[in-house]
Formats: C-alpha cells, sequence, structure tokens
C-alpha cells in the first residue's frame, strides 16, 4: 500500500470513528440534545442550499479574515520586535504566557462597552486571541535563530535588508507558520465566541437562534458546517507547517 | 610571492566587556601574528584559550579591544574585508535551500550573473563531491556532507583568505583526515592562504605549514613550529616519523596550558568559562 493510500485510509477510519460515537451519543441522549449523524448532515445541506444562510457565513467569514489580519500584523511586528530585543523579550514572555492563559471571555463586556455590539467587538475579540499565540512563536522564531546564520550573512557582506530577506525570513518562517495554526484556531474561537453573545448576525448568532427555539439540528448543523471548515483550514496549515519543518 | 606578509595582527588584545554581574574576560592576548600570502597555518590550544576570538578579530567580526588588524596591507575595521571567507564548527548550511543554492548564495547575493554562478557551483560541487546531491536539502545530508557544503559555499566566493573555524570539530577522526586531504588539495589549487583554528594536534600537524600554539586564557602564543612539509602532501604523511615528532612537540607545550585550562593548579574560576 502506497502512503497516500494509508494516509487516505487513516482519515477514514478517524471519520467513521467519530460517526459512531456521535450515533451513539444520540441514542443515548434522543433528539432533544443531539441530533442524529444523518439528520444533521441533511440540515446542513438544506442550510447550504439556502440564500439565507450565506449573509451569516460571509459575516462570520469577514470577521474571521479581519481579525486574522490584525493579529498577524501585530504579532509579527511585536514578536520580532521582543525576539531581536533580548531584555524586552524576556519582560515580556511571562506577561504574554500569562495573557495566554487568561480566559478572555472576561474581558468580553469591555469589548463590547468599547466596540459596540456589531463586527468590530467580533473582530476585536478574535484578534485578541489570536495575536498572542502568533507574537508568542515569531519571538521564539527570532530570538533562537541560528547565531551562525547571523555570522554568515556578515562574512557574506549582505546589509540588513539582504539579511532580513534571505536569512531572517527564510530561517523563521517554519516556527512563524506554526504560530499562524495556532493563531488560527483561537482567532476563529474568539470570532464564534464573540457572535454568540450579543449579536444579530454571523455562524454563532444562528447557533444562539437555534438554541433559543429548541432548534436542535438546526444548531448541530451549523456547528457541523463550522466544524469542517475549521479542520479543512487547519489542515492546509497544518501541511504547509510540516512541509516546511521537515526539512529542518 | 613567498614570504610577503597578507594579514597581520599586531598587538591584538579582546577583552569582552563585563555582563550582568559576571567580570570582564580578557579572552585573547596581547599577540601578534602575520600571516604569509599562500601558506597553511594552524593556530592549536587548549580549549576556551582565545583561539575562535582570534579568528573573529582577523575576519573583522570582532573588534580587538587594542591592537592593529590588516588584511592585505588595509586595516580591517567593522567589516568582514572583500576576499575573506570563513567556514564555522556550527553546521551553517541553510535548511531552506537546496545544496545547490546553498553553494550559489553568496554569489547571488553579490550579483555575480546566472551563467558565472551555474559554472562555478557546478565546480565547486563536482571538487566537493557534492555533485550527485546538488538538489538535496541538508537535512538528506549527514554533518561531514553538510560541513562541505559550507565550504563549497565559500570556494565560490574565491577568497584570498580562508578561515575555518574547528570546522570538522563535530566529525569523527576518520572522516576527518579524509576532509583534511580535501582541504589540502582546495588550498593548493586555489593558492589561497589558509588559517585553521583546531584543538587537533594531529589535525594541525597535518595540514599546515605552520602551526601557532597558543596557551591558555588569556590565549598567547607560545611558539611556532615550522613543519617543513611539501607543498604537495597528503594524510600518508601520518606514516612518518617526522610527524610523530611534531606533534609530540605540540603536546609537550600544550600539556601544562590545557591542564590549566580544565582547571588544574591554576586560580579558581579562571579557566571556567569558554571564551571560544
Amino acid at each position: 500500500m502506497t502512503r497516500n493510500t494509508t494516509y487516505a485510509l487513516d482519515i477514514a477510519l478517524v471519520i467513521a470513528g467519530i460517526l459512531v460515537i456521535w450515533q451513539l451519543l444520540h441514542m443515548g441522549a434522543g433528539d432533544v440534545a443531539i441530533s442524529s449523524p444523518a439528520a444533521t448532515a441533511l440540515r446542513a445541506g438544506e442550510l447550504l442550499a439556502s440564500p439565507g444562510f450565506w449573509p451569516h457565513a460571509a459575516e462570520t467569514g469577514l470577521a474571521l479574515l479581519y481579525a486574522l489580519i490584525i493579529a498577524v500584523l501585530i504579532g509579527l511586528g511585536v514578536g520580532t520586535l521582543l525576539g531581536a530585543h533580548r531584555l524586552s523579550g524576556a519582560v515580556a514572555e511571562p506577561i504574554l504566557v500569562a495573557l495566554y492563559s487568561l480566559p478572555k471571555i472576561t474581558l468580553y463586556p469591555v469589548i463590547l462597552l468599547v466596540f459596540g455590539l456589531g463586527l468590530e467587538a467580533k473582530v476585536a475579540f478574535g484578534a485578541i486571541h489570536g495575536v498572542i499565540p502568533v507574537t508568542i512563536f515569531t519571538m521564539n522564531a527570532v530570538k533562537n535563530i541560528n547565531p551562525v546564520f547571523l555570522r554568515t550573512s556578515r562574512v557574506l557582506g549582505m546589509g540588513p535588508m539582504q539579511t532580513a530577506t534571505h536569512i531572517l525570513v527564510p530561517a523563521t518562517l517554519p516556527e512563524i507558520v506554526s504560530g499562524l495554526r495556532v493563531g488560527f484556531s483561537l482567532t476563529l474561537l474568539g470570532v464564534i465566541i464573540g457572535e454568540l453573545f450579543a449579536s444579530h448576525r454571523g455562524m454563532g448568532f444562528l447557533v444562539m437562534r437555534a438554541i433559543g427555539t429548541h432548534d436542535v439540528v438546526t444548531m448541530m448543523a451549523v456547528t457541523l458546517i463550522l466544524a469542517v471548515a475549521a479542520v479543512l483550514i487547519a489542515s492546509t496549515l497544518l501541511y504547509i507547517d510540516n512541509r516546511l519543518h521537515r526539512r529542518v | 610571492m613567498a614570504g610577503e606578509i597578507h594579514a597581520r595582527l599586531s598587538g591584538v588584545t579582546r577583552v569582552y566587556p563585563a555582563v550582568a554581574g559576571n567580570p570582564p574576560v580578557h579572552a585573547l592576548g596581547p599577540i601578534d601574528l602575520e600571516l604569509r600570502r599562500g601558506e597553511f597555518f594552524s593556530i592549536v590550544g587548549p580549549s576556551g584559550c582565545g583561539k575562535s576570538t582570534c579568528m573573529d578579530v582577523l575576519a573583522g567580526l570582532s573588534p580587538p579591544s587594542e591592537g592593529e588588524v590588516a588584511f592585505e596591507g588595509k586595516p580591517v575595521k567593522g567589516n568582514v574585508p572583500d576576499g575573506v571567507g570563513a567556514v564555522f564548527q556550527e553546521d551553517a548550511s541553510f535548511p531552506w535551500l537546496t545544496v545547490s543554492d546553498n553553494v550559489a548564495f553568496g554569489l547571488r547575493r553579490q550579483g555575480v550573473d546566472g551563467a558565472e554562478i551555474a559554472k562555478r557551483v557546478a565546480y565547486a560541487l563536482g571538487f566537493m563531491g557534492l555533485r550527485d546531491f546538488a538538489q538535496a536539502y541538508p537535512a538528506q545530508l549527514s554533518g561531514g556532507m553538510r560541513q562541505r557544503v559550507c565550504i563549497a559555499r565559500t570556494l565560490v566566493l574565491q577568497p584570498r583568505l580562508i578561515l575555518l573555524d574547528e570546522p570538522f570539530g563535530a566529525l569523527d577522526a576518520q572522516t576527518r583526515l579524509l576532509m583534511g586531504d580535501e582541504l589540502l588539495r582546495l588550498w593548493r589549487e586555489t593558492g589561497a592562504t589558509v588559517l585553521l583554528i583546531t584543538h587537533a594536534l594531529d589535525e594541525a600537524t597535518m595540514l599546515s605549514d605552520r602551526i601557532g600554539a597558543m596557551s591558555a586564557r588569556p590565549g598567547r602564543f607560545l611558539e611556532t613550529i615550522e613543519t617543513g612539509w611539501p607543498r604537495d602532501r597528503d594524510s600518508s604523511m601520518l606514516e612518518g616519523e617526522t610527524f610523530g615528532h611534531i606533534t609530540g612537540r605540540l603536546w609537550q607545550m600544550l600539556r601544562a596550558e590545557s591542564k590549566a585550562a580544565m582547571g588544574y593548579g591554576s586560580e579558581p574560576g579562571q579557566a571556567d568559562r569558554e571564551a571560544g
């Protein structure tokens, strides 16, 4: 068997396992709490075909995109500075780690008061989730760059710009992609949590509305669509991440 | 050509300033060193004696605290002068580039034209026995092969002075002997001046025209030995009697220094920090 078919088989087994557990949970808990995989998939198909669904998906997608851009730009910038300046990095690291483990949901009321109800609050909440891992990974990548690479750049008479583009960027890229991967998952989490409260658009809102009307199958279907989208994006990032790390 | 001074250190010392409560470290000197154009010079000495510092100062990677550095008659200040190449002990091959791109790296940064790059890279890959691995990534190669990639990367720039900081330090003894043969071949064919930093006395004896033996930190030259080897030589001289004599004399000189560097019979704390 080739490596690719083994890989496909692994994925099929994982999906089959999830479906079996899901079906068992459904049979245990009943339709009032967990809809069956088949019913959920059908409902998801209906949602994807209905025009009313797409504005909500677009709202979440847009919020995620904005939040990611903000998280990545700030994370890369701050991370690079902290990584390059040892003392700042040493001071900032414990603070970042503390912020990382802080349950940020406690800040959501503050965010809502500052940004109001709507897209801005979701973007801000998503960004504060994603920015910390991107910063930490970038900082460590820059800090741990092999010093002999920098010596080599000096021996080759390279200027700061050449060193940045031809050594710093490629040398740190694998770690930074790892940071993006973690950052993506957390940014999505932040955006969805933001939509669960005090929101009237987006995928999170659809989930909350379905809970409100006790429409279990719709609630599960929206969650399924979100999960599939997130897994696809995260797998792509993981694939790139693995490819880059294989060379190191 | 013979006897012309190619690079010179005069009255050079290097003191690393105090950091975070540690006292300043006097790593090197004062030393004087004259490298003759086209010679193979090795520096041996106990660990932490400042050998690598000496190379850094000569390359312009690290400023001397006192004294003058000159390469081809011009003072070395702040930057690595054109015509100086260096290979380090650590693996400096770039993991994100193929072997061929690694070797071409310096030439591309200098804006050499494509045809010339291709020609020089092909020659260097052939010379270092890397032709079959041109499209491989360093992660697929052994440590010795990666070090050859770094040597090839330096070689293509056609340096007139090649500085080697324990380039084979991480390799096993037999691979080191073979790499030594390749180094001699490279030295003969390029006509470059070579300065080799090493802790291996046999390696220094086998490769060098002259060997500078350095004291424990702060490193100073105890004595410079002329080996008298012919220019055309290889590792087969290991069988000869002279080889044993020279290596023996080096050890005689360095034995006490190495003990001092390890902390026997010296002031406590004097030799406990690596100065490189």
